[in-house]
């Protein structure tokens, strides 16, 4: 099942019925159950669920950044670009280095733990240039200067000497892009990359993240929770529940015409700025996310939907081959979107 | 929830001037200065602003949780600012705190149920069968099922979580709840969940509510009027309706163009207004207008006069700037 429309370019990341399970004290837990899809180049694809979901752990898998208690299956392929493709899921410590960090970037939620505080942020920046791209430390500082312009920040000749703690959340985030751009990978993960930050703040980092999309050609697969910034910013979304896709498509396509009840759920939930919700009420989704211990054949969201029969606790949804594609046994026919949410200012 | 608090309801909360300075070594951090606000009983009052604004600080000034450095805090008319932990005590049962993350606010070695009971057995409100009474009411109007009660934290989600800290803030039947950012940590569906709670229990109780947050969305959900903060003071107060529709403070019209719209046509088409430059420290504020250093409108006068906090002719809307036109 690979949902993308073919004949396109040549995918750069190809995940393929990845699966992850991990085995604890207290029994196995499936994070994450069947889930493909493939990034074209200079796309941003947005990776939407609640917690739980298993929308880091797909990533994780794709950096070869797993726990050893963790079991996987199914494939995860990287096209460098140049003819050759890598096999990245269960891939030595040797491909991996070679492609993490240089080929594949990742930035996360938090940038204070991931940027170390008794460096410059020059140095930070120049340690990936010095050992992926083999420049000088003169090199490597000019480069530095230059990847911090990149990303917007001021006097960058100046800050390019200051410490993580002289620098603001905003900020210390610009540095981990420019870190992670700095050997212009042709995939970057971003793990919920602006949901630590003020929403003045984030629009900055959106701005960013598309500057980097258009200039560089980067293909970024955006993690989050937060719909206003997949609408903001994504070209398709893959919609996680459980730890299975249940609905993927265009940007547009999702969010006007959803298929999935659990998608159509999530947009009925989230609060629109500047509307009020119909009869003074938010929709809400009933019950609670299943811990899974297995990869059950039914639907999982059945218990929560109001389209659910006897088939759903049955049988388990396949992704249909639609190019708008959804795990549903009774999709949602362009079901009618909710009045468009008026851009009030 | 657009109920509409009367005017002349009683104030359960009122702010008057308050400052809380911090000593820091460069110099004095100024996390809130000069702040004013009410609370009317039936109302929800939203303080809106982003990290570093001293929202959290004027909530915790709010419940005596911190001591202000100078100003007054009043209770039902009670000045509670100088108040001592002694006579304090009993007027507690009065107002009543819900924070954000609920895992580190309940205590992970009581049951639910001991949980709920504890502030009406502290403030010797009911006691036996009785009590078992209440806690199983107050279970059932946060929407969960009697059995929780002997349940302990660590066994249920995020959002039941936070039911239980709605369930103990309001068992002794507060006239005033502060809640500091209750949703902000939870999924969207679980957000909108209890968001119609608090509505809903605001409605049939009829409390005054502060309610503190950096979501704007939710705020305009729940709140009555809202308030603005940036640095330390209130930029901007006004009905939710007239927030929206209308901002008139620089500060305000680039919050509400920044949130995100969940509707890609929407979002992409919309004309933003993007900020230049980070916070300033709140131990260094610029001088005169507190946002020119960021404010894409600024002019000489900002720089250097203080623009006070002035009702508009007219309206009951306050704002804090020179340029904002009178009607």
């Amino acid at each position: 099942m690979t949902p993308t429309p073919s004949g396109g370019p040549e995918p750069v990341l190809t995940v393929d019925g990845l699966t992850v399970s991990f085995r604890s004290r207290y029994g196995s837990v499936q994070a994450v159950d069947g889930i493909s899809y493939e990034l074209a180049p200079g796309e941003v694809l947005a990776v939407v669920g609640e917690s739980g979901c298993g929308k880091s752990v797909t990533s994780m898998a794709v950096l070869g950044l797993l726990p050893p208690t963790a079991h996987t299956t199914g494939s995860i392929r990287f096209a460098d670009g140049r003819g050759g493709t890598r096999e990245l899921l269960g891939a030595d410590e040797r491909t991996l280095g070679s492609v993490r960090g240089k080929e594949i970037a990742m930035i996360f939620q938090e940038p204070m733990t991931s940027l170390n505080p008794v460096l410059t942020v020059g140095r930070q920046i120049a340690e990936v240039l010095r050992r992926h791209q083999g420049l000088n430390r003169a090199q490597a500082r000019a480069r530095a200067v230059e990847l911090l312009g990149l990303v917007g920040i001021p006097a960058p000749d100046r800050r390019v000497d200051e410490y993580p703690h002289q620098l603001s959340g905003g900020m210390r985030q610009r540095v981990m892009i420019a870190i992670a751009v700095a050997c212009d990978p042709r995939v970057l993960i971003a793990d919920e990359p602006t949901t630590a930050l003020d929403v003045t703040v984030q629009a900055g980092i959106l701005d960013v993240l598309r500057n980097l999309r258009e200039q560089l050609g980067t293909a970024i697969v955006l993690i989050t929770h937060d719909l206003g910034v997949v609408a903001d910013i994504a070209d398709r979304v893959l919609v996680m529940y459980a730890g299975r896709a249940v609905e993927q498509g265009t940007v547009q396509e999702v969010f006007a015409e959803p298929r999935h009840p659990y998608t159509r759920g999530l947009l009925d939930a989230v609060l629109r700025p500047g509307t009020r919700p119909e009869g003074g009420r938010l929709r809400e989704i009933p019950g609670v996310v299943p811990r899974l211990t297995d990869s059950p054949d039914v639907c999982t969201f059945a218990p929560r939907c109001d389209r659910a029969d006897e088939r759903c606790t049955a049988l388990r949804p396949a992704l249909d081959t639609a190019a708008h594609a959804a795990a549903c046994w009774h999709p949602l026919a362009g079901a009618a979107a909710p009045a468009p949410s008026e851009a009030t200012r | 929830m657009t109920v509409t608090a009367a005017p002349e309801a009683p104030p359960v909360l009122e702010i008057a001037d308050l400052t809380r300075h911090y000593p820091h070594a460069q110099g004095t951090v100024r996390a809130a200065d000069g702040v004013s606000l009410t609370v009317r009983r039936g109302e929800v009052l939203g303080l809106v602003g982003e990290s570093g604004s001293g929202k959290s600080t004027v909530g915790r000034c709010a419940v005596r949780l911190d001591t202000p450095t100078s100003g007054t805090v009043r209770i039902n008319g009670t000045d509670i600012t100088r108040l001592s932990a002694r006579r304090l005590r009993p007027l507690r049962k009065d107002f009543h705190l819900v924070f954000q993350d609920p895992s580190s606010s309940l205590d992970p070695r009581m049951t639910v149920g001991d949980l709920i009971a504890e502030p009406l057995r502290l403030h010797r409100l009911a006691a036996g069968a009785e009590l078992d009474a209440r806690v199983s009411r107050l279970l059932q109007q946060v929407g969960l099922r009697l059995d929780f009660a002997d349940r302990r934290p660590h066994e249920l989600s995020g959002g039941q979580r936070q039911r239980v800290s709605i369930a103990r803030a309001l068992s002794v039947d507060p006239d005033l709840l502060i809640a500091d950012e209750p949703t902000s940590a939870l999924d969207v569906s679980v957000q909108a969940a209890v968001l119609n709670l608090l509505a809903d229990l605001q409605r049939d109780r009829g409390f005054g509510c502060l309610f503190i947050t950096h979501d704007l969305a939710a705020v305009e959900f729940l709140a009555n009027r809202i308030a603005v903060m940036y640095l330390g003071q209130i930029v901007e107060l006004a009905d939710t309706a007239d927030l929206f529709a209308d901002p008139r403070h620089p500060y305000t019209q680039a919050l509400l163009s920044a949130a995100p719209l969940p509707d890609p046509a929407a979002q992409r088409g919309r004309e933003r207004i993007v900020l230049s430059g980070d916070l300033p420290s709140p131990a260094a504020p610029p001088p005169g207008c507190r946002f020119n250093t960021r404010c894409p409108v600024a002019v000489d006068r900002c720089r250097t006069e203080v623009p006070p906090l002035r009702t508009l002719p007219g309206t009951t809307r306050q704002v804090s700037c020179h340029l904002a036109a009178d009607s």
